[in-house]
């Protein structure tokens, strides 16, 4: 048996997660593994006849489409000869320009750029990222999925999703054949939040582009690439069918992503030896030479593979890097929940929110845990006011902003509604009014019991067999009375035709304008440049909901406004040994009515008489008006009590025993933490302010324990009530002695 | 003025022209043309790959969709003869999709020397 230390360390969450001993044999190690060949090449005539570690004739089928169709053969001489460290050191460096970097990595092997990204610290990582990554303006995607395939609750998440600031939302399906009902639905839903929002839905590949082809998505991204011969094959798929689909996806006008991520070839047993980094590095070179514009990478399903050995989680980070430095939209993971411990799946996201990519999240579940259908996300719907306090903290621009409780509601009905609406025009479905009204409260699928489980997969089957497209579902928006709607699904048809969101790492905005590489370049270069959040933005970040001003306090204590507490006169020195003086301090009765652990502060005056009565002393109020300060008051009124006893009370509840002949700050209890102390602590108090009045023991007290951020919580008003202290204390006020009326005259 | 490959000009995809049904599936679908603009664009801000893609693409425009999802199918590992990969380059060919011949005439050849024919 360990000690209880160690027992109780083991119940840790973190203790959970898997931690792997590195295993090169296995791909189970991040970085430079035995197996991972040297960087090299060699070009004879114009043509790779020897790259890392393989002549021509060796080389495997991913090998050859980066040696035939990725690498800038005109720069490679130059990029090859420079050594690592000096590489690694331009990346970070803010005097070289972006575009220098990407001219360089344009003719670096996989081994290379994996070799010189090695070489970088995480505070490099941060630095780097923030120079490379493509797109000025960041920005976030997420998740909208529920475990029923709900159309309703799919609409109504989509835009609550988009009112939070989400400019791509990606669906999926617990049952493939709901699939077109799930693009429809969300398709629908976002509309409803905001112009210019990009939807997919993720299945099988050729299913996913035929709904492309349709309409009913705006983007791809399960284009899924891999590191190794033997893996790519088994996921049913080559490089040349893969550069294809992206031609084909570019041909119907629509944005495509691929996904891939370091550990996914040590998952699936094919890793070959070589180090979830050098295998990424191919994946990427890959990527660029098939022509996508863009990569979803960071471990994505295999993150918690990389997090469970040595520098894992820094790979992770630098296989964004990578996509960046070769000219590529980074859609940067932060994806499949990677950690059971809060603290390490903050610690994988933070650098790279602070950072900023193109897209923190390739999949933020902005639904609740239960109901992602990939599984829980790094990010859920439990840390979206996380997420918006990060970014207030940092005051950094993670994409996503404060969402009013009205709006969304309002937001929500209409989506529920507009899918209702437009199913039953398109004969698809007929949803109860009870079904309506729970997917627009439900903050998961849980709340909506009247969900049929039937009804999606019928809506699918016919919009399948019957060809519906994007343009019937635009048209049954405005027959509906859905106008606005219509017009935006519409607008993004009209964006496949214009081309410019096929372009690297494009979002619109709400105004439909195209953000990417083409119209809003990265451009920092250190300090005081690069992207700074408009006044505007920077207000939707610094400003969330929870936050409180003097004024909301001042409100809220006003409701327990009463006139209880009642001046008769000024207040005179006592002479009887059983005068024991409750000094409270000047807002008391008169601004403020509650304490900090919302006991009424005329009930903790009662538990104090109450006390002192049960000790035989008179308990006499006064309010001490020259000052705000608690030992203060507590010795003022010490020295009006005939017993030289007093209680200093303030009115957010700390509460001390004083006697006249100590100095302000000496004194005999005190209760400190006003939040936590109750009733029963207060009659204590009075009990032992009576005790040291009679020359008697007083019970020992305490104050209670707690392990909660009690400042974290109470500081912020206690600040507020201290500001309406002060002003409510003038440096001449006199004391005045109060009575407290019965109860019956509570106004 | 960019066109829809219907020849319909981007402006004139209205609500008011979907109301009138007069918007079919080529009104919103991509004009080569404006590929072969997006290519320049791309190989102007450093990435000739993604510029070939969009090339390759605009040769795909013309193709059906049924096509399109059957060449990929024909791709994929262990689908196809090398026989089956260059008759479908022939007629890609023939279409003028020549970019598109010489990645499927590419895949013939890497196929049968790495077994990943039929």
């Amino acid at each position: 048996m360990t000690v209880g230390r160690f027992r109780f360390m083991d119940e840790q969450r973190v203790n959970l997660d898997g931690f792997a001993v590195e295993d090169a044999t296995l791909g189970l190690l991040a970085f430079n593994s035995p197996a991972d060949p040297e960087p090299e090449l060699v070009v004879v005539d114009g043509r790779v006849t020897r790259m890392d570690g393989r002549d021509e004739s060796a080389f495997d089928s991913i090998d050859t489409f980066i040696a035939s169709h990725g690498l800038d053969l005109g720069v490679a001489d130059e990029a090859m000869a420079l050594d690592d460290t000096t590489l690694a050191r331009m990346i970070v460096d803010p005097g070289v320009p972006r575009s220098e970097l990407v001219r360089l990595v344009a003719g670096m092997t996989p081994a290379k750029l994996a070799r010189v990204l090695a070489v970088l610290r995480p505070a490099e990582l941060v630095i780097a990222m923030t120079k490379a990554r493509a797109r000025r303006t960041p920005s976030n995607q997420a998740h909208v999925t529920n475990r029923s395939d709900d159309p309703l609750l799919l609409a109504a998440d989509a835009a609550t999703a988009v009112a939070f600031g989400f400019r791509e939302v990606e669906t999926t399906v617990p049952v493939l054949g709901d699939a077109p009902s799930n693009a429809v639905a969300v398709s629908i839903g976002v509309a409803v939040g905001s112009p210019g929002v990009l939807v997919q839905c993720s299945v099988e590949e050729a299913l996913e582009l035929e709904m492309g082809m349709r309409g009913l998505v705006s983007y791809a991204e399960t284009v899924s690439l891999y590191g190794t011969e033997q893996i790519f094959t088994d996921g049913d798929d080559t490089p040349w069918s893969k550069a294809f689909l992206t031609s084909a996806y570019a041909s119907r006008g629509i944005k495509m992503r691929v996904t891939s991520g370091g550990g996914a070839e040590a998952l699936m047993g094919g890793a070959e030896g070589c180090s979830m980094f050098y295998l990424e590095a191919r994946c990427v070179s890959l990527a660029r030479a098939i022509g996508a514009q863009g990569v979803q990478n960071g471990g994505i399903d295999s993150a918690s593979v990389a997090g469970s050995v040595p520098g894992g989680v820094r790979s992770l980070m630098a296989e964004n890097l990578m996509v960046m430095l070769r000219n590529l939209e980074a859609c940067t993971g932060n994806d499949a929940l990677m950690s059971e411990s809060d603290v390490r799946r903050t610690s994988r996201t933070h650098p790279i929110f602070i950072a900023g990519t193109d897209f923190i999240c390739s999949g933020f579940g902005s639904i609740q845990r239960y109901d992602n259908m990939f599984g829980p996300s790094q990010w859920n719907a439990e840390d979206i006011d996380d997420y918006l306090v990060m970014q207030r903290d940092w005051g950094v621009d993670g994409g996503l902003r404060t969402a009013d409780a009205d709006e969304v509601e309002r937001l929500r009905r209409r989506a529920a509604e507009a899918v209702r609406d437009v199913y039953r025009h398109l004969g698809l479905a007929e949803f109860s009014d009870e079904w309506v009204e729970q997917a627009i409260d439900a903050a998961g699928s849980k709340d909506v019991p009247a969900a049929d489980l039937m009804v999606p997969l019928t809506a699918a089957r016919l919009i399948r067999d019957t060809g519906i497209t994007m343009l019937d579902v635009a048209r049954a928006l405005d027959e509906c009375g859905y106008e606005r709607e219509a017009e935006r699904v519409l607008a993004m048809l009209r964006a496949r035709v214009d081309g410019d969101y096929l372009q690297t790492a494009a979002i619109f905005t709400e105004e439909m304008q195209v953000l990417s590489l083409i119209t809003d370049a990265n451009d920092y270069a250190g300090p005081g440049t690069g992207y700074q959040p408009t006044p505007v933005r920077q207000h939707e970040i610094d400003t969330v909901r929870q936050q409180r001003s003097v004024e909301d306090l001042r409100a809220e204590q006003a409701q327990s406004r009463n006139n209880r507490l009642r001046v008769v006169g000024p207040a005179a020195q006592g002479h009887d040994p059983r005068d024991v003086v409750i000094g409270v301090s000047a807002a008391t009765g008169r601004e403020l009515w509650v304490t900090l652990s919302g006991l009424p502060v005329n009930d903790v005056i009662e538990e104090l008489v109450a006390g002192l009565e049960e000790e035989g002393c008179a308990g006499r109020i006064v309010r001490i008006n020259d000052t705000i300060d608690l030992g203060r008051i507590g010795l003022e009124a010490a020295r009006l009590a005939g017993s030289g006893i007093a209680i200093g009370l303030q009115a957010k509840g700390t509460a001390l025993i004083h006697r006249r002949d100590l100095t302000p700050l000496a004194n005999l209890e005190l209760y400190s933490v006003a939040p936590t102390v109750t009733r029963g602590l207060y009659r204590q108090l009075g009990i032992n302010a009576g005790r040291h009045a009679k020359g008697s023991t007083p019970e020992p007290a305490r104050n209670p324990y707690s392990d909660e951020a009690i400042e974290a919580r109470y500081h912020t008003k206690v600040i507020s009530l201290v500001a309406i202290e002060r002003a409510c204390a003038q440096v001449d006020g006199a004391p005045e002695t109060l009575e407290l009326a019965a109860r019956e005259s509570d106004s | 003025m960019t066109r829809a490959r219907s020849g319909r000009e981007r402006d004139d995809i209205t609500l008011d022209a979907l109301r009138e049904r007069a918007l079919g599936n080529d009104d919103v679908r991509i004009h080569p043309e404006t590929l072969e603009h997006q290519a320049q664009v791309a190989e102007g801000a450093g990435n000739p790959q993604l510029a070939a893609n969009f090339r390759r693409a605009a040769e795909l425009t013309d193709l059906p969709d049924s096509e399109v999802l059957a060449i990929y199918e024909a791709l994929r590992p262990g689908r196809s003869s090398a026989a089956d990969l260059l008759t479908i380059a022939d007629s890609l060919e023939q279409r003028g999709a020549t970019m598109n011949a010489v990645l499927l005439r590419e895949a013939a050849t890497v196929y049968e020397r790495r077994g990943l024919l039929q």
